[in-house]
């Protein structure tokens, strides 16, 4: 494995400063950084071969295509899905969770139905489904958290019903950095014949995917928090739901044949892939997994590991800080507050000394309505941060601390 | 003193200090000066809200002058409001309106606290003006 220093090397943006101070970047859970190579990639494209794909019969056109599907095998790989047609790209993990709900809604649903989630959600696996349950006549079931913010699996299981049609879940909680046990959510659902979708942003970038081990119906993630560009996500699903499930938009290459009285759709993935996709994007996705392959899954996630027990292990030293998310599963994201001192200027102060966090609710308000609290100050950590940049950080808190006192 | 005189007292103040942790600590200690609002206009009427930090307002209005009292739940939130309120606190509604607040622009508070920022600095300000147009438009 590359050493630390080899590693951050490869990450330009880490070497820049902010307010004349070296950029601690912990913010990993909102967006990743990208590796010099992601960059190269998607220069490439447009240096070299672009021309938009599925359409053309010249050669550029082919060169994009061609590097497009590849990056779709290049995802089929990394998650172990069994086909590329089960390897749909969209435009993130929630344009992803729109799409499903739209068409899983349009297929499925009826009223009185049931849809599960967890109190883990982010908003955008709380909010489709709340517009396709109020379309639709459905109603959402909540499993419950306990107060390390870990799901109560009993809890789940008494909510599965002849009513559930569908179970949608987190592998790990942004706001809290819980790993869900998705192995146990996936199996109790399939043993009442409900499907599942995972949703893998937080998930993906911490250790390894098997969507087949893992058996579930559907998984999603996006690109830009795995190393690669913005603008471009994933849409796992097994084969015989894709077949069943409606297209989620209509347009240009999802199409067979058009005429004015009826359409016909695309063989899969294209029926659910409509106008031009992000294709540099999802070629810059191709090389960040690529990246990801050649320092290890397991190097990752062993470091990460570290990183994670050295942080929780400083800043719980820290007099007044509390810590929200204590299981003992968890990926590398600590979510904390200090006593009497508002998220917002923690915040602040820790911007200006160069650290970058996120404050607030994370996107998660029913996570934070749980503990009573408006917000916390989240630092998520990743496989290129160091020791001394968790120093940094609690040195910071403790400078926080002296200017509000 | 003339608002604008105010502007320029606070541009003075704030350019003692090159380091942003200095005015921070200046926007803690103002924030700290700033006149307590009585907790009944702690209600969701008065709450203006940013994404990240609550700050209520509540205006008195005396039929010459408006005066402003206001808090929030974030310290440094706290010392941009009580810039606002030295400079458009027991002033005319007319007044209020036609100020140009260049201050924020001069001490850098746009740049470094700007709206994307969530703490809702603009919305403070529009908050302000609304009330002194509506307090202008009931005078006439």
């Amino acid at each position: 494995m590359k050493n630390i220093a080899e590693i951050r090397a490869d990450f330009p943006i880490l070497s820049r400063k902010v307010y004349g101070k070296p950029l601690v970047y912990f913010d990993n859970g909102a967006t990743t950084q990208k590796p010099q190579c992601v960059l190269d990639a998607v220069d490439e494209v447009y240096e070299s071969y672009n021309g938009n794909i599925h359409r053309g019969v010249h050669f550029l056109s082919d060169m994009s295509s061609e590097a497009y599907e590849k990056a779709r095998e290049k995802v089929r790989s990394f998650i172990n899905a069994d086909k590329r047609e089960e390897i749909v790209f969209t435009s993130g993990t929630t344009g992803s969770i729109n799409g499903i709900a739209f068409s899983f809604g349009e297929r499925y649903i009826k009223p009185g139905d049931e849809i599960i989630l967890s109190h883990l959600e982010h908003h955008a696996n709380i909010v489709p489904w709340q517009m396709m349950c109020e379309r639709k006549g459905a109603v959402l079931r909540v499993i419950p958290i306990n107060d390390k913010g870990e799901i109560i699996l009993d809890e789940y299981y008494k909510l599965l019903s002849s009513k559930t049609k569908l179970v949608s879940v987190t592998q790990a909680s942004n706001a809290l950095g819980t790993i869900l046990p998705v192995k146990e959510i996936i199996a109790a659902a399939h043993s009442v014949n409900v499907p599942v979708l995972i949703d893998g942003a937080q998930g993906i970038q911490h250790g390894i995917v098997d969507v087949k081990a893992m058996d579930t119906d559907f998984y999603v993630f996006s690109g830009h928090k795995i190393y690669g560009p913005a603008g471009i996500g994933v849409l796992y699903g097994k084969e015989k739901w894709f077949s069943e499930l409606p297209p989620f938009q209509g347009g240009g290459d999802m199409v067979d044949k058009v005429t004015f009285e009826k359409t016909t759709y695309n063989e899969l993935p294209f029926k659910f892939e409509a106008g031009t996709m992000n294709y540099p994007a999802a070629i810059g996705l191709a090389r960040a997994l690529d990246y990801v392959l050649s320092i290890g899954r397991e190097n990752i996630a062993s470091r990460e590991k570290e990183l994670l027990s050295y942080a929780t292990g400083r800043l719980s030293a820290i007099k007044g800080l509390k810590i929200y998310g204590t299981s003992d599963r968890k990926i590398s994201t600590i979510s904390f507050h200090i006593k009497d001192i508002h998220q917002y200027d923690t915040g602040m102060i820790l911007d200006k000394i160069g650290i970058a966090v996120r404050t607030g609710t994370h996107c998660a308000q029913p996570v934070m309505d749980r503990y009573g609290i408006d917000g916390t100050v989240r630092a998520s950590l990743c496989f290129y941060n160091t020791k001394e940049e968790i120093d940094t950080l609690a040195d910071g808190i403790e400078k926080v601390k002296s200017m509000f006192a | 003193m003339t608002i604008n005189e105010v502007q320029n007292n606070i541009i003075d103040e704030f350019s003692l200090f090159d380091d942003w942790m200095d005015k921070y600590n200046l926007l803690i200690d103002l924030g700290k000066e700033l006149p307590v609002i009585d907790p009944k206009y702690k209600i969701k009427d008065f709450l203006i809200e940013g994404c990240q930090s609550k700050v209520w307002l509540h205006p008195v209005y005396d039929d010459k002058l408006i005066t402003f009292t206001a808090d929030s739940d974030a310290i440094i939130t706290r010392g941009i409001v009580a810039l606002l309120i030295k400079v458009l606190s027991n002033r005319s509604p007319e007044e209020i309106i036609s100020t140009d607040l260049y201050f924020i622009d001069k001490i850098g508070l746009r740049q470094n606290l700007s709206p994307t920022r969530s703490n809702g600095l603009l919305s403070m300000v529009r908050q302000m003006k609304l009330y002194a147009m509506a307090y202008n438009a009931k005078n006439k």
